[in-house]
């Protein structure tokens, strides 16, 4: 991290720290929890905004990008829920069990959280801020601890989330959807944090949905702490489908137990500014995971995937696939580190990032990197970006097909490459659907 | 009126001259081959028939039904009935081949202003088609010409050929690659589209696949031109003499 010191605020840090000043008495939780938010932000104070001297956020300068901070979002009104309602009615219809948000805060009558199966609890984050719960003080920040600057900032802030739990071996029937509506009229941000507890040998799947009304400028930092259990089974699938005007920061801490199986997916086509970031540490060995990704992005939209997999251990596979397809200004940024610790021997890794540039002014930048401090190890990259293959597009222009439409069947193969590492059907259709609807929007 | 007519095509890649002034008349149920050596522009005039743009069409016409295609893009000269079986087929990784074939016949339907075929129907005529060239339904749910054998490619575009019901086939080399029953099952996937409004143009380097397709008429292309027309005897004559003499006839 960097430890330059910044003489003259930004307007937004100095939005900020009024802002902390004037709110942290009535965000949730009083005591270790009001001493964690000190903290946190003294942190953030010390660092400012990360520019693009700061080696991690190089591509994505926040300081430059975040102009303004805006006012953290009321408790959502009637008016609020009745267009948050509106937005729901367009997600993809997936079977599962609904956890909404409306501007951060839970609301129950939008949520499905009757009859819960056996061996899970879904709590609001807020309230167990407010009670200053143990268990939950005993995790939060602790599951993969960082300094990152947009955890720090989270922590300061952290209003609702999801504190949810699955018991040891249960095995839930449905997904569970965490849907994060901003449905406000003003601008607002919005600091989200949940904790997903997955014991040992349980299975799950989580689903994230992050939707915007409108094309308000909303500012989204929303954090996730996943702790997975020996032998459990774990999907999480992230939709970023915010507002076009929208600044949405996020990251992933999650930490693996010995033989699970993981699978993380990232998908981004909302946002003007998104960055995802996901930082997975393998704590035990015989694990295999996919972390998988796509981004379609088109206008001015950029989007940054800064992930790290750490195999801190022995004999885990991990297999990252990440795919952007770019139109017009669109600019992604993938930064992809695989740490293989001095004792993880057998570690078998493998990274792969494509982008698809449909424009000439369309950007990707891709920096991977290895660090590998073990001997017997199977560790790889691959990066490549270009534009369609004009002899495939000949081949099935040839057979009639227009040239539309000849491209729209490249992309979604492109992308289906990488989607169909998710393993539930209905899931991956409804990606795919989305990429449709992507593509019959550009015209 | 013919089904094709080609009159004084010249076409240059990369500022080469590659046809010079090409001229060919098809019609209705006739199957026409086009032998000539490596380089006298066999492949370009195929590519240029289905209209590919990496080619300069410098002067000269295509007519289709008398009508003239080189302004037209490739889908919509697929959608009038001209076909390309290629020589080198593509494998489209991601794109299942019944997606494949049910997106291009459906485009090609939608263009001439038929309607969309109905599911069950599709799958009807896609069975009958690949239960003659011996294509297992495994390989139509792999993506297009994914982890497909040369000889199971050239049925591909066989099988592509049946479905779409070109009224022009252009055959680009189909026998290159294929072994002697790989090509007998190409053969006769052919000659069960023989019809008396349908033509085909079989390019070829070889006399071989003449045999089990025979031609009505036989071309010799040399240096972007056809320089002997002849019936199938031209194909045996030029088997037993080579294409050095017209190779010289040009110099």
């Amino acid at each position: 991290m960097n430890a330059e010191v910044h003489p003259i605020k930004t307007a937004a840090e100095t939005a900020l720290a009024q802002s902390f000043a004037a709110v942290k008495r009535a965000l949730p939780g009083a005591g270790a929890v009001g001493a964690l938010r000190e903290d946190a932000f003294r942190r953030f104070e010390a660092e400012g905004l990360p520019h693009r001297r700061v080696e991690e956020w190089k591509y994505t300068d926040l300081r430059a990008l975040m102009r303004e901070a805006k006012p953290l979002a009321d408790v959502p009104d009637a008016a609020a829920k009745a267009r948050a309602k509106d937005v729901l009615a367009t997600l993809p219809a997936i079977e599962a069990r609904r956890v909404v948000f409306v501007d951060g805060a839970l609301v129950l009558e939008l949520s499905d959280l009757a009859g819960l199966e056996a061996g899970l609890t879904i709590r609001s984050m807020a309230q167990a801020l407010a009670a200053g719960d143990g268990d939950l003080l005993a995790h939060l920040g602790r599951i993969v601890p960082t300094d990152d600057v947009a955890v720090v900032l989270n922590t300061a802030f952290m209003g609702d989330g999801a504190v949810i739990r699955v018991a040891r071996g249960a095995a839930l029937a449905q997904p569970i959807h965490l849907v994060f509506v901003n449905a406000g009229g003003e601008p607002a941000a919005v600091f989200a944090r949940s904790l997903v507890v997955i014991e040992k040998g349980a299975r799950a799947m989580l689903v994230e949905s992050h939707v915007g009304a409108t094309a308000s400028e909303d500012q989204v930092n929303t954090v996730l702490e996943l702790k997975v259990g020996d032998e459990a089974h774990v999907d999480h699938i992230k939709i970023t489908g915010d507002g076009a005007g929208a600044l949405h920061v996020s990251t992933l801490m999650a930490a693996i137990g010995a033989h699970a199986r993981f699978n993380e997916f990232l998908f981004t086509t909302g946002g003007a500014v998104v960055r995802n970031q996901a930082f997975v540490r393998f704590d035990g060995e015989g694990t295999i995971a996919g972390i998988r990704g796509a981004s379609l992005l088109k206008g001015r939209q950029h989007a940054d995937t800064t992930l790290v997999a750490d195999h801190a251990v022995a004999d885990c596979t991990s297999r990252e696939v990440f795919k952007s397809v770019l139109d017009e200004e669109g600019r992604s940024v993938f930064q992809g580190k695989i740490i293989v610790q001095r004792n993880a021997q057998k570690t078998d890794a493998k990274m792969a990032t494509h982008a698809l540039l449909l424009s000439e002014t369309a950007e990707a930048d891709n920096k991977p990197e290895l660090e590998i401090f073990a001997d017997d190890v199977q560790c790889g990259h691959g990066a490549t970006s270009g534009a369609l293959d004009e002899d495939l597009l000949f081949y099935l222009k040839a057979r009639g097909i227009p040239a539309k439409e000849a491209q729209a069947l490249l992309i979604q193969a492109f992308v289906g490459e990488a989607v169909e590492g998710i393993e539930h059907a209905g899931l991956r259709d409804a990606l795919m659907d989305h990429v449709v609807a992507w593509l019959e929007a550009r015209g | 009126m013919h089904l094709l007519e080609v009159k004084n095509l010249r076409v240059e890649v990369d500022g080469k001259k590659i046809l010079n002034g090409l001229e060919l008349s098809v019609s209705r149920g006739s199957v026409h081959a086009l032998m000539g050596p490596n380089g006298s522009g066999k492949s370009t005039l195929a590519h240029v028939l289905a209209g590919k743009d990496d080619y300069v069409v410098t002067q000269g016409e295509v007519l289709l039904d008398g009508e003239d295609i080189l302004a037209l893009p490739p889908e919509e000269r697929a959608a009038k009935g001209l076909f390309l079986a290629f020589q080198y087929p593509f494998e489209i990784p991601g794109v299942a081949t019944m997606t494949f074939l049910r997106t291009a016949l459906n485009a090609q339907r939608k263009k001439r202003g038929e309607d969309e075929l109905s599911t069950p129907e599709f799958l009807k005529r896609v069975r009958a088609v690949a239960g003659k060239l011996g294509i297992e339904q495994e390989m139509l749910r792999r993506g297009v010409n994914v982890g497909f054998s040369g000889g199971e490619k050239k049925r591909n575009e066989i099988l592509q050929m049946a479905l779409l019901q070109p009224r022009l086939c252009v055959l680009d080399e189909t026998d290159s690659g294929l072994d002697i029953d790989a090509l007998k099952v190409v053969a006769d996937g052919v000659n069960g589209l023989r019809s008396p409004e349908r033509a085909f143009v079989v390019i070829t380097h070889y006399q071989r696949l003449l045999n089990y397709i025979v031609p009505d008429v036989v071309h010799v292309l040399s240096r972007g031109r056809i320089v002997k027309t002849g019936d199938k005897q031209l194909a045996l004559d030029l088997e037993a003499t080579g294409y050095a003499q017209y190779q010289e006839e040009m110099a």
